[in-house]
């Protein structure tokens, strides 16, 4: 091996490098998979929900919104139904800030409002851990402008307990403070409910709204019973647009297809990095049967001439096992290093989870010395079937 | 010499051609996963107007929170209110000045047949058209006193003119918005500025909207928004001229300044028209206004994704990886030759002929990988499209430049790759591989 210095060298570095980059592709796509298995808390495979846009001067929009809901919630097969502005993992919706005392210099706990009715624990299938639901009277109506805001509201678990580290339960019946002094009672916590950015580090941070929203456009949320979905969206869609010409009904999502927009960046980057690295472990192992090969070749003679000198086949491909073995060996040895520091670097430049190096570092170098074994079996082999007779040739 | 070289060269690849295949392939295997990466970022970092992006100046007014994070760094507001940009407006102290932001409005097409659809807006003035130099296929922007007398005006994309007029000039035609008719007074050629640097507050990838209109005329009607809105304080009272009057952010105004001198006058404008704000009870934080060129301000928005970073340095580790694999490669095939070598070296071919002779064959299997490299960027570049959508449609294609970018990488890889190796080679004592013969 020593007489061949620059092919070993040339080996190890390069298992280094497959190393280093393996970790760290590992590294990220574990980081993204824990981000999208994340619940939104809501009955995902059962909800959908549209858009309406309505364009002419006059039209009445409360009214509208009245009819449709009581429409839509009468269909057979719909459990229940909404008007909101936003849904989760949507990407865009409106957020605030919530405070314990009043006061415009306090920095608030920022949360993401959704503007619901009395309806939304039964639409979402939210888990109310306490307190109660909005009544039908709590909810309100609330044009673009306006800037104040109702006095009672449902947080989420995750909003409480960064509001009320001690103890979360105390946030039900507290009053919290929005815009600075505004006073608004907490009188129900709802287990859990994601907002509409998932990229957000508050992303459990979420406030329901009693009020109906004048926004001219809108959304309905729509939950059905278990197998009804893709039946009732065009019958939903069908309803609306019948029902009001003077709007646009469009965008109808179902939350399925929500979620994979939400994700698809990283889900996207999941796939980029799982064949990167298969296909570097196929360059890498070629690599290593070429070099395997050329170094067996110009070795025949020196083959030949231990058989001739009574090696067995079995220590002859031994023989290259053991010399990949320590090449491997030291190149992972360096790669785990260097994966540790292309780990820091990243961390450094850019916001990525340190991930868990420790188990993910071994593992690879395991996995890369089994390769790199399986690699060299085939010229391993080859060598092994070196006639003796080699040895009596040219020389 | 060369030709002959080339031809040596092409001989020693055939002598040996699934060595060398697999040189070319590993070659143009790393060439294909960083330049689908390089292209990616290099479209994302694109100076969208070449020719006056240094002349284009994004305005920062910092009329944020006093009680914000300190550790934020007082970073000001990446848009302005409404206040800010009227009197920027009205005063008109830059050589163009314009305030715009993004919207939706409800097309309804004449023929009662066809649905009213969605198109996406924005809300700008007369300066936009000749401060951005959009091409106009028919008519052209409106003018000033189109601003000042809320004339319902409306500028379309060519898309849009397609849709709705089937292409042909449509100027003085009138298309219904919102229930609102708006004159056609000018139709956009084909215009795709990459990043949509004017306004990278909504996706800065996405393509520029489909119908412009006064600014004016979307405040007076109260036409919806449908761009970023920030407050960081809730503006005084309830209804539309609340809103108008509050801190909340919302618009984006840039200003043309043809030099520095115009740009130093343009900020001791702004920092006194700041100054004077301060002393009716706005502007609670310390100065600190900004203006950022074009690609200062791509810079400081950091509009090129983190993944699309890390993607890149992690395919230039992959191309590093291949080239080990290709100078281990590359050396088994030249030791192979020694006997050749020597016996040209016995018959007295200099050492630097055999340098420029492997190097020579080194480049042809970098050319063969760049070329193959560029078929499989083109498609990477595809695989990036199918897998992220709609999204990155305009950042996946490849450019004359990027081509020979690639070829240019790939030969100059090839040739660090076959540095050592040939270095090697050359070395060989003339008798030494003669002996053995």
């Amino acid at each position: 091996m020593m007489r061949n210095k620059t092919g070993a060298i040339l080996i190890a570095l390069q298992m280094a490098v497959t190393l280093a980059i393996m970790v760290n592709a590992i590294s990220i796509i574990q980081e993204r998979k824990t981000a999208m298995e994340r619940p939104t808390g809501i009955d995902e495979p059962n909800i959908f929900f549209v858009s309406s846009n309505s364009f002419a001067p006059d039209f009445n929009e409360e009214v509208t919104i009245r009819e449709d809901l009581a429409a839509i919630r009468s269909m057979p097969g719909v459990v229940n139904a909404i008007q909101s502005n936003s849904v989760p993992l949507l990407g865009g919706g409106w957020s605030m800030g919530l405070q314990t005392e009043p006061g415009a210099e306090i920095e608030g706990t920022g949360v993401a409002v959704y503007f619901v009715d009395e309806h939304a624990l039964d639409t979402y299938d939210l888990e109310l851990v306490a307190g109660e639901n909005f009544s039908e009277s709590d909810v309100g109506w609330r044009e673009r402008s306006d800037t104040s805001w109702p006095d009672r509201t449902i947080l989420t678990k995750a909003m409480a307990e960064a509001m009320f580290p001690d103890d979360w339960r105390s946030a039900l019946g507290a009053t919290v403070y929005i815009n600075d002094d505004e006073p608004v009672t907490v009188i129900g916590i709802v287990d859990r409910m994601q907002a509409a950015w998932n990229g957000w580090s508050g992303v459990e941070r979420t406030m329901l709204v009693p009020q109906h929203t004048l926004f001219g456009s809108t959304r309905y949320i729509i939950r059905t019973e278990p197998g009804m979905r893709d039946q009732l969206m065009p019958q939903v869609e069908e309803m609306l647009a019948n029902s009001n010409k003077d709007r646009i009904v469009r965008n109808m999502q179902t939350m399925d297809e929500t979620r994979e927009r939400s994700y698809r960046g990283d889900s996207s980057m999941i796939k980029m990095l799982t064949f990167t690295v298969i296909l570097l472990l196929l360059i890498t192992s070629l690599g290593i049967v070429g070099l395997a090969s050329f170094s067996v070749s110009r070795r025949t003679k020196q083959i030949g001439t231990r058989r001739a000198l009574g090696a067995s086949k079995g220590a002859i491909a031994q023989y290259f096992m053991l010399e990949n073995l320590l090449i491997s060996a030291a190149g992972v040895v360096i790669g785990a290093a260097m994966a540790i520091g292309l780990n820091m670097a990243l961390v450094e430049a850019f916001d990525v989870d340190p991930g868990s190096l420790i188990i993910l570092v071994p593992a690879a170098m395991l996995v890369l010395v089994v390769i790199g074994q399986l690699a060299v079996l085939g010229p391993a082999r080859r060598a092994a079937k070196v006639p003796p007779a080699v040895a009596t040739r040219t020389i | 010499m060369f030709r002959y070289y080339l031809k040596l060269g092409w001989l020693s690849i055939r002598s040996n051609p699934l060595l060398s295949l697999l040189m070319v392939a590993a070659i143009a295997v790393g060439i294909g996963a960083s330049m689908t990466t390089i292209t990616v970022n290099y479209t994302m970092s694109n100076n969208p107007i070449p020719q006056k992006s240094d002349q284009l100046f994004y305005v920062q007014l910092d009329n944020w929170d006093p009680n914000s994070d300190p550790e934020d760094g007082f970073e000001p507001p990446d848009q302005v209110t409404y206040t800010d940009a009227m009197a920027l407006m009205n005063a008109g102290k830059a050589f163009r000045q314009v305030a715009s932001n993004r919207s939706g409005l409800v097309l309804e097409p004449e023929n009662p047949d066809e649905r009213p659809f969605m198109v996406d807006t924005r809300n700008t003035w007369a300066d936009f058209f000749p401060m951005f130099e959009t091409p106009f296929l028919y008519g052209g922007g409106w003018d000033d006193n189109a601003d000042k007398n809320l004339e319902q005006v409306v500028v379309l994309s060519r898309e849009i003119n397609e849709q709705v007029f089937g292409g042909e000039d449509s100027v003085g035609k009138s298309v219904r918005l919102n229930g609102m008719d708006f004159r056609v007074v000018g139709v956009l050629d084909e215009w795709l500025p990459m990043p949509k640097f004017y306004d990278v507050t909504n996706n800065p990838f996405d393509v520029p909207e489909e119908i412009f209109i006064p600014f004016n005329v979307a405040v007076e009607y109260e036409l919806p928004r449908n761009g970023n809105t920030n407050c960081w304080k809730p503006s005084d009272g309830d209804g539309f001229e609340a809103f108008k009057a509050s801190e909340c952010v919302w618009i984006q105004f840039w200003a043309e300044l043809r030099n520095e001198s115009e740009k130093q006058e343009y900020m001791q404008f702004l920092n006194a028209y700041v100054e004077e704000q301060k002393t009716l009870g706005r502007f609670p934080r310390p100065l600190n206004n900004r203006l950022d060129d074009v690609m200062e301000w791509m810079e400081h928005e950091e509009i090129v994704e983190e993944d699309a970073r890390v993607m890149m340095g992690l395919s230039l580790l992959f191309l590093v990886v291949c080239l080990l694999n290709t100078i281990g490669l590359l050396l088994a095939k030249f030791m192979r030759k020694t006997g050749d070598i020597s016996v040209r070296r016995a018959l007295g071919a200099r050492k630097s002929d055999l340098f420029t002779q492997h190097m020579i064959e080194a480049g042809m299997i970098g050319l063969g990988g760049g070329v193959l490299g560029v078929g499989l960027t083109l498609l990477g570049l595809k695989g990036i499209e199918v897998l992220f959508g709609e999204f990155v449609e305009n950042l996946v294609g490849m450019d004359w430049v990027m081509v020979m970018t690639a070829i240019g990488l790939a030969i100059l890889s090839a040739l660090l790759a076959g540095l050592y190796p040939t270095w090697q080679t050359v070395r060989i004592m003339p008798a030494s591989q003669l002996k053995t013969q």
